[in-house]
């Protein structure tokens, strides 16, 4: 176990060392992230729907977005000059390799997220600060279940045309079940609901991260082996 | 006689006995009090449901067994299973709008339960769309098989998900803890029905089976020729 840990995060800090020195994947992230929001501003009526009713989609939906945009990198990074054949001979064991990787996502995605946010509630003028820890609770629930399965399937799409497009198309029907939830909870959040109205949400997002989790940590030696 | 015939007969006797259930349905069962003839078409609806889910279950398990025995009859089966699940689902999103029109006043609802079939149904055509980018024989039957168990994984998800949705959706009436509330020539019709898509689904999957076996066939002869 400790082993595991040691070589994916020897893994996670490659990729991490990569993103941080050349920034350019982070930074069309999240400007993208920003852009999807101000694209929202113009795809609603302010007069007719209350900003409050629509928020947990715009955020959800624009998370939604963001983190499948930045799943395509992580094994499309390793496509030049063959690197993965490198990552494949050295001495880690499959399980470790996909959780270096998933590591590294959720670190990406996080950052994107982290500047997602405060510009959501700058844009839309919901105040969170009052429900701030909850709803980075929820928020760090529903991306470990999107990164944990959209890592699984960039790394299945590795070898495949139209990685890009066919990513969206495996990978969105399974993030319904997710964002279902985040934004149930996000909505009663922001309502200043009690939480405990939404406990069979906040269960399905923990069963759906440990089932999914676990089955890519299982399934993910499949995917990249020749 | 030949698997294609087998199954051709088979789901010849499938759509025989399915104008039997329609016989039955139409004369000797009672018209539901409030929803009137449009009820009749859960004969169609609910027994495909079924099946739409028996199948992705079906290519799941037919995943896991693929990837321990690397047996290529396996995958034949899922990929075969995958396409008659695919066709179910459709009858599925078909019947339900028809009924849904006199019924709920609209063809289609973004209802819980309409939406997961939908989910189902675009799990299925992403599944197919894999196969089809995928060229080599063992490689395809790999990625698929992955798919296919995370597709598996994900039922129960979108299951729980329906039932923590306000629904418009007739609540089940067969598949629920307490005892079955429906006359009992109804609920004979329903899983008479229910028994004559399982033939038809055998019958398709057999058909489905026996031309991947022939186009197997054509592309190794053709290989042999160069």
């Amino acid at each position: 176990m400790r082993e595991l840990a040691a070589q994916a995060w020897i893994v996670a800090r490659k990729d991490l060392v990569l993103e941080f020195r050349t920034r350019t994947a982070l930074f069309s992230a999240v400007v993208f992230t920003a852009l999807v929001l101000v694209v929202f501003n113009f795809g609603r009526d302010p007069t007719a729907v209350a900003t409050i009713d629509l928020a947990p989609s715009i955020l959800w939906v624009t998370f939604t977005f963001a983190a499948m945009l930045t799943l395509n990198r992580a094994f499309q990074l390793e496509l030049e000059n063959q690197a993965l054949e490198g990552l494949l001979v050295a001495p880690l064991s499959r399980a470790s390799l996909y959780w270096g990787k998933l590591i590294a996502n959720l670190v990406f995605v996080a950052v994107v997220e982290a500047v997602g946010l405060p510009l959501f509630v700058l844009f839309f003028n919901v105040p969170v600060a009052h429900v701030l820890v909850p709803l980075v609770g929820v928020i760090a629930l529903a991306t470990v279940g999107f990164v944990a399965v959209g890592t699984l399937f960039s790394a299945l799409l590795i070898r495949i045309r139209f990685a890009e497009l066919m990513l969206p198309v495996l990978l969105l029907p399974f993030l319904i079940p997710p964002l279902a939830a985040a934004v149930q909870v996000t909505a009663h959040l922001l309502a200043e609901r009690p939480l405990s109205e939404v406990a069979g949400w906040l269960r399905l997002l923990a069963a759906y991260d440990l089932t999914f989790v676990s089955l890519a940590t299982v399934l993910f030696r499949f995917t990249v082996d020749e | 006689m030949s698997l294609l015939t087998r199954g051709r007969l088979i789901a010849l006797a499938g759509l025989v006995l399915l104008a039997g259930v329609y016989v039955r349905a139409l004369a000797f069962t009672p018209i539901e009090r409030l929803q009137g003839a449009a009820q009749k078409i859960y004969y169609l609806h609910l027994p495909a449901a079924i099946w739409t889910e028996t199948a992705m279950i079906v290519v799941g398990v037919a995943g896991i067994f693929y990837l321990f025995l690397h047996d290529p009859r396996l995958d034949r089966f899922a990929a075969a299973s995958a396409e008659v699940g695919t066709v179910f689902a459709t009858i599925v999103l078909t019947t339900g709008p028809l009924w849904g029109k006199p019924i709920w006043g609209t063809w289609w609802t973004w209802d819980a339960r309409l939406t997961s079939m939908l989910l189902l149904f675009f799990l299925y055509v992403g599944y197919l769309l894999l196969r089809g980018a995928v060229a080599d024989p063992a490689l395809r039957a790999r990625y698929a098989a992955v798919l296919g168990i995370c597709g598996m994984a994900l039922v129960p998800f979108i299951h729980l998900s329906v039932y923590f949705f306000p629904t418009l959706h007739p609540q089940p009436i067969i598949l629920k803890p307490s005892a079955p509330s429906l006359p009992s020539s109804m609920l004979v019709t329903g899983l008479y029905s229910v028994g004559v898509f399982g033939l038809l689904y055998v019958g398709f999957v057999m058909q489905r089976y026996a031309l991947y076996l022939m186009r197997e066939a054509q592309e190794s002869a053709e290989g042999a020729r160069g």
